[in-house]
């Protein structure tokens, strides 16, 4: 045994007569997959959270250092599998980069890419908002999420041929083009969601419960969010206005106009669990700026025709030079990057590491979660928003 | 601060030793670092004003395979004020016959994110951290043998009595 394991033990055997042990998890709802947290309680009061991950681990890094690059895809959408064209885009875009093959890459081409991504954003923010009323008790807003959702599903499904996990992106191209109308139901779907982000603002962003219960729980110092790699709507809810889509300027993103949300303290301070909820909120509705954007440039001066071919530009090998290049892209929730290390010799990847923003931003929950209460422990956990495949991996 | 003046920095403040090696033919420069001095070096380039890299993106262990004999640590850093990013190594020979594993300094106590990057380093790839304040397995249990991501692992046959199937 190491000594941080009996010094653990030692922890946990050794408890003051007020304290007790308390499993949260690991098949707890609230937790959105299988994640155990032990509590050290005194009465209502947390003193202390010990997470304990690894029941989703699927050895992902294992597994690419016997996978070619495009084999992997697959496999990134698994990680976070809410939004797995985020995962597709940061990672073929790793790929593309180490190819040199990232500037030829059609205009067209990156404007699917930018939409589907942006989809697939409000699916996750959805879901992050819905489940986020059922953990505090609002079971409303959870259906009305779920069904919206849908529609983006069924879009997605459409174009890519499954429900959740896409292998949509590939590198140096696409699957396939759009189905054709794709652009017009995809409007159709925007003209409908438009006013149902109005009523849900009134349903549960403005719940006085919802406020009582979020307003001032779990305050996230900027400083410790930057201090624990915390990234994302998370970070932005501390009020920094950081966004990997205009910092990087990677894809399409610089042609496209949208404002970066950030906590502004509105109903308690700023950094609390209402602030990180309501930064979702409002970048579900950039999202949707974007996608309008995009549909705009798509049936325009990029309009589908006959010879565009998705497939033109894949590579026939996809062998990188030796080197080692790490990537990273705005994901749903934070800062997602993969390092890889090349040899140059071989198509698969020497090694590959995957920094997930749920696993950074779970880290900090021991932190902002010491002397709460249990029920707020709930709240603050809910607005973290994370995927256990990704924290696992 | 470009990656040339990174490094006078560092030259002038730790000597003419602190940088072992450097890569800049790749798209992402990087410099490799005396191991001993990681951890220092670490916190002048979050604390300098010129340089400022507060965030730490990634940490990530690498195992260079068995004919290399050499095990490493690589850290990607990124400075939010000036929008940069640096890539350090740092790298040190590792005989695999040996019970002892790599020792490297750690850097949690320059940024928090250290913390469970450097657990999963040390679960997965078996690399040392000294000074780390809780260096249990993460992602595997902690009764666990060996270290999965290591080039020369040998799949276990079976866990508790459990055969493993593949």
């Amino acid at each position: 045994m190491t000594t941080a394991l009996e010094k653990y033990y030692h922890k946990i055997n050794n408890l003051k007569s007020e304290e007790m042990i308390l499993n949260m998890g690991p098949q707890h709802p609230s937790t959105h997959g299988v994640l155990r947290l032990e509590l050290i309680t005194d009465g209502e009061i947390v003193v202390e959270v010990i997470p304990h991950l690894g029941y989703l681990h699927r050895c992902f890094e294992k597994h690419c250092e016997s996978l070619t690059y495009p084999q992997i895809i697959p496999y990134t959408d698994r990680m976070d599998y809410l939004a797995s064209m985020n995962n597709n885009h940061a990672f073929v875009m790793g790929v593309e980069r180490m190819l040199g093959i990232d500037k030829d890459i059609p205009r067209r081409v990156e404007y699917i890419r930018v939409l589907v991504c942006e989809l697939n954003r409000i699916a996750s923010h959805l879901i992050a908002i819905g489940t986020y009323g059922i953990d505090i008790g609002a079971f409303t807003p959870f259906l009305w999420c779920f069904r919206d959702r849908e529609h983006i599903m069924n879009l997605l499904e459409w174009a890519s041929g499954a429900r959740m996990l896409y292998n949509y992106l590939w590198v140096g191209g696409l699957f396939y083009d759009l189905p054709v109308g794709f652009e017009e139901r995809c409007k159709e779907f925007i003209d409908y969601f438009k006013p149902k982000m109005v009523e849900l603002n009134e349903l549960l962003t403005h719940n006085k419960i919802f406020i009582d219960r979020t307003a001032n729980v779990g305050v996230l110092p900027l400083d410790v969010a930057i201090n624990y790699g915390v990234s994302g709507p998370m970070l932005r809810g501390s009020g920094l206005k950081y966004d990997l889509r205009r910092i990087d300027e990677y894809s399409v993103y610089p042609e496209i106009e949208f404002d970066i949300p950030i906590g502004k303290g509105e109903m308690g301070s700023v950094g609390d669990c209402w602030d990180r909820y309501k930064v979702r909120v409002d970048e579900v509705e950039q999202s949707v700026k974007i996608i309008e954007q995009c549909l705009e440039r798509l049936t325009k001066e990029l309009k589908r025709d006959k010879e565009f071919d998705p497939r033109a530009k894949l590579p026939r090998k996809c062998t990188p030079k030796a080197q080692d290049f790490y990537v990273r892209a705005e994901n749903p929730k934070g800062e997602l990057g993969f390092y890889f290390i090349a040899d140059g010799k071989r198509e698969i990847p020497f090694r590959v590491k995957s920094r997930g923003p749920s696993f950074n931003n779970l880290s900090v929950l021991p932190e902002i979660a010491k002397g709460c209460m249990i029920a707020d422990l709930i709240a603050i956990l809910g607005s973290t928003d994370i995927v256990l495949g990704e924290v696992d991996r | 601060m470009d990656f040339t003046e990174i490094k006078r920095l560092l030259i002038e403040k730790f000597g003419e030793d602190v940088i072992v090696n450097e890569q800049t033919e790749g798209l992402q420069p990087s410099l490799t670092i005396r191991p001993e001095l990681i951890a220092d070096v670490c916190l002048e380039l979050r604390d300098n004003e010129k340089t400022y890299f507060d965030f730490l993106s990634c940490l990530s262990g690498v195992d260079y395979g068995v004919e290399q004999q050499k095990m490493g640590v690589v850290y990607h850093l990124a400075s939010i004020p000036y929008k940069k990013q640096l890539t350090l190594k740092v790298e040190k020979e590792f005989d695999r016959s040996s019970d002892s594993l790599p020792s490297f300094p750690t850097v949690s106590n320059v940024w928090r994110t250290a913390d469970w990057h450097e657990r999963e380093a040390y679960d997965l790839l078996g690399i040392d951290f000294e000074g780390h304040p809780d260096l249990r397995r993460i992602l595997l249990p902690d009764d666990w043998e060996g270290h999965p991501l290591r080039k020369d692992y040998k799949t276990a046959a079976e866990y508790k009595g459990i055969k493993i199937d593949y």
